[in-house]
C-alpha cells in the first residue's frame, strides 16, 4: 500500500477530518482537522494495519501563525511510515484530543509536545512536563522564546565564558 | 507495631501482627545500576515493587533548540552527543536524514566506511551492554571482558578520527576523513582475533546458570506492548518479530550484503523475556562480524565525500529518515526551510521509548528483577533526555 492508496482510502472515510495533502519533498504529509485526528489515528491502526505509532511532534510556525502537531504512525505490514498534520491556533489554550489511549507510545511524546511547546492534550492522564522542570517558565521550542537570566535565582549560562582565575588561591 | 497481651491459661500471648506499610524509594539520579543520570521513584511493600515512575531530564540540554540555531554541518557534533556509545550511528542516521533532503548520492566508497564502521560501532555499543548487564548481574568478569575488547574498537576509531568517544566523523555527503590500508589491516585483524570471542562470552555469562536465573521470565515484553510503545530494534527482535531495518527497509548499501536476523524464541523462558533481549544483541554481534568481512576486500577506490559545498541549503521540505542503530530505530524528522539552517529538527530517540515501558514493566516484581529490566532495557540517558 502507497501514500496515495491510504491518503484516497482516510479521504473516503473521512470526508470531514481529511484537510488535504501537503506535497513537500521528500515525503509529503496529510493534513488533519484537530477534532478528526483520534478517529483517523484509530482507523489507521485497525483497519489499515499500522500497528505502532512512531513519534508525536510539534512544529511551531509564527509565519502562519500557527502551531502543528505532526504524528508518524508506522505499518511493519506495509512498511510505511505516514506523517499526519494538525494545525492549531497559535495560542495558550491550543488544545487537540490525545491519543494515549490508542498508543502508550504517545503518553510520553505527548507530555514532551506539551513540554516544549504548549499545546494541551485533552484526557492524557498525566499531562506534565517531562524533560524541563516542573516549575520551568515559557515554551523552549517556541521560535519567540526567550531564555530567561535566572532560573530559581540561579544564573542559565547561555554561552561559555572566558573563566577567570579565582582570587587569592588557597592552594 | 503494638502489643496487647492477653493472659491465656496464666501465660501471656501476643495477638497484634505486624504492621506493614509501603517505602518510597528513591532510586538514582546516580546509582550504578541506572546507567547514568536516571531518577526512579520506586514504591515499595516489602522487597516487591509495587509502582516505579522514572523521573528522567537531568540530562536535558535541548538538542532540538540548538539544532535550530546552528547550520546543517553544525548539528552533527550534538548529534554525536545523544547515544554517546553509538556516536557513529547516531551522526550516520543524521547524515542519510540532511542527504534525502539534500537529494544527493554519496560516493561508494562513502558508504562501504560507513557501514564498516557503523558496524564496528555496534559491536562496541553491545560489547558495552553486555559488559554493564553481567555487572548488573553481580558477574563483574563480564564487564572486564566486553571492555577490554571494546578497547580495540575504540583505538581503530581513534586512528581514523582522532577520538575515542564522540568521533564527528560521518559527515554529510561521506565520511571526514579516507580509511587508509593500515587501518583496514587493524580491522581485520581485530576480527580474526573477536570472531571467537562472542561464543565464550556466551558460556561465560549467557548460559551461567545464575544469569539464566536471573534473566529468565522477567521483564517479559510480549510483541504487543511493543508496538503499542512504539519500541523498535531489539526489544522488538527480543519479542519475536523478524524486523531490521538494514534488511526491510534497506539504506545505505545494507541490501547488497548477507546477514540474518537474530530474533527472540523464548528457548529458555518466555518470548521477549530480558534472557531473549540479551541473546539477541549477542547474535548481532556475529552478524556485524559477517557484514564487515564481506565488505572489508572489496572497498571500491574513489572519493570519500561528495561535493556539497561549505554552506548547506537543501531545498524547501520534509524527511522522516530513519536508521537502525544498536537500541532500536533512530528517527530524524527534519524541516528545511530552504536556508542554511533546519526549521525543526526533531529526534526520534528508541531509549526514550524503552524507559517508557519501566512503569507497566515494574508492577509487581521483585527488586532485584527491577534492576534486571532496567539493565536490559539498555538504556543511554545521554539519549532520553536529549
Amino acid at each position: 500500500m502507497t501514500f496515495e492508496d491510504i491518503f484516497l482510502k482516510l479521504s473516503q472515510k473521512f470526508p470531514q477530518a481529511i484537510l488535504g495533502k501537503e506535497e513537500t519533498k521528500p515525503d509529503a504529509s496529510i493534513k488533519v482537522s484537530p477534532e478528526g485526528i483520534r478517529a483517523v489515528i484509530q482507523f489507521l491502526r485497525d483497519e489499515l494495519q499500522f500497528e505502532t505509532l512512531h513519534l508525536v511532534s510539534g512544529v511551531d510556525y509564527p509565519a502562519l501563525p500557527a502551531l502543528c502537531v505532526v504524528y508518524h504512525p508506522g505499518s511493519y505490514t506495509h512498511k510505511i511510515v505516514l506523517s499526519l498534520k494538525v494545525y492549531l491556533p497559535r495560542t495558550d489554550e491550543a488544545k487537540v484530543q490525545s491519543v494515549c489511549d490508542l498508543f502508550k507510545a504517545a503518553n510520553w511524546h505527548e507530555r514532551e509536545t506539551f513540554d516544549m511547546y504548549g499545546i494541551q492534550f485533552v484526557n492524557h492522564p498525566d499531562h506534565r512536563r517531562i524533560l524541563c522542570p516542573e516549575d520551568w517558565q515559557g515554551f523552549p521550542l517556541r521560535k519567540d522564546y526567550v531564555t530567561p537570566d535566572y532560573y530559581n535565582g540561579m544564573p542559565v549560562p547561555l554561552f561559555f565564558e572566558e573563566s577567570t582565575p579565582s582570587e587569592g588561591g588557597t592552594h | 507495631m503494638s502489643f496487647d497481651t492477653t493472659q491465656v491459661n496464666g501465660q501471656a500471648e501476643l495477638k497484634e501482627t505486624l504492621r506493614t506499610d509501603e517505602l518510597l524509594l528513591n532510586m538514582g539520579p546516580q546509582h550504578p545500576s541506572t546507567h547514568g543520570v536516571l531518577r526512579v521513584v520506586v514504591t515499595t511493600d516489602g522487597e516487591i515493587v509495587k509502582d516505579a515512575r522514572p523521573e528522567i531530564g537531568y540530562l536535558h540540554r535541548c538538542f532540538e533548540k540548538h539544532a535550530e540555531n546552528s547550520e546543517y554541518i553544525a548539528v552533527s557534533p550534538y548529534v554525536d552527543r545523544l547515544d554517546y556509545l553509538a556516536s557513529m550511528n547516531n551522526s550516520m542516521g543524521y547524515a542519510i536524514a540532511v542527504e534525502s533532503l539534500l537529494g544527493i548520492e554519496v560516493p561508494r566508497r562513502a558508504e562501504f566506511i560507513r557501514v564498516i564502521i557503523s558496524e564496528l560501532q555496534r559491536i562496541a555499543s553491545h560489547l558495552m551492554s553486555y559488559g554493564t548487564y553481567g555487572l548488573d548481574m553481580g558477574a563483574f568478569t563480564a564487564f572486564m571482558y566486553g571492555f577490554r575488547d571494546r578497547e580495540m574498537i575504540l583505538d581503530i576509531f581513534e586512528k581514523i578520527s582522532g577520538a575515542r568517544l564522540l568521533y564527528n566523523y560521518m559527515w554529510i555527503g561521506g565520511t571526514y576523513r579516507d580509511i587508509t590500508p593500515e587501518i583496514i589491516k587493524q580491522i581485520k585483524d581485530f576480527l580474526i582475533y573477536f570472531k571467537p570471542k562472542v561464543e565464550e562470552y556466551n558460556n561465560l555469562v549467557t548460559y551461567n546458570k545464575i544469569f539464566l536465573e536471573r534473566t529468565r521470565n522477567i521483564g517479559v515484553i510480549d510483541l504487543k506492548m511493543c508496538h503499542s510503545y512504539g519500541l523498535t530494534g531489539v526489544m522488538l527482535r527480543g519479542a519475536g518479530l523478524k524486523w531490521d531495518l538494514r534488511k526491510d527497509h534497506p539504506y545505505s548499501i545494507y541490501k547488497e550484503v548477507e546477514f540474518d536476523v537474530p530474533v527472540g524464541t523464548g528457548q529458555m523462558g518466555t518470548l521477549g523475556d530480558c534472557w531473549d533481549r540479551h541473546i539477541v544483541r549477542m547474535n548481532e554481534m556475529i552478524q556485524s562480524i559477517r557484514i564487515i568481512e564481506q565488505l572489508i576486500d572489496g572497498i571500491p577506490e574513489g572519493p570519500h565525500r561528495a561535493k556539497v559545498g561549505k554552506v548547506i541549503k537543501p531545498p524547501a521540505g520534509e524527511v522522516y529518515s530513519r536508521t537502525e542503530c544498536p537500541r532500536g530505530e533512530l528517527g530524524f524528522y527534519l524541516i528545511s526551510d530552504g536556508s542554511g539552517k533546519p526549521y525543526r529538527v526533531r529526534c526520534k530517540s528508541p531509549c526514550f521509548m524503552n524507559i517508557s515501558t519501566l512503569n507497566e514493566l515494574s508492577q509487581g516484581v521483585m527488586v532485584a528483577d527491577l534492576i534486571a529490566t532496567i539493565g536490559s532495557l539498555d538504556i543511554v540517558l545521554g539519549e532520553v533526555d536529549r
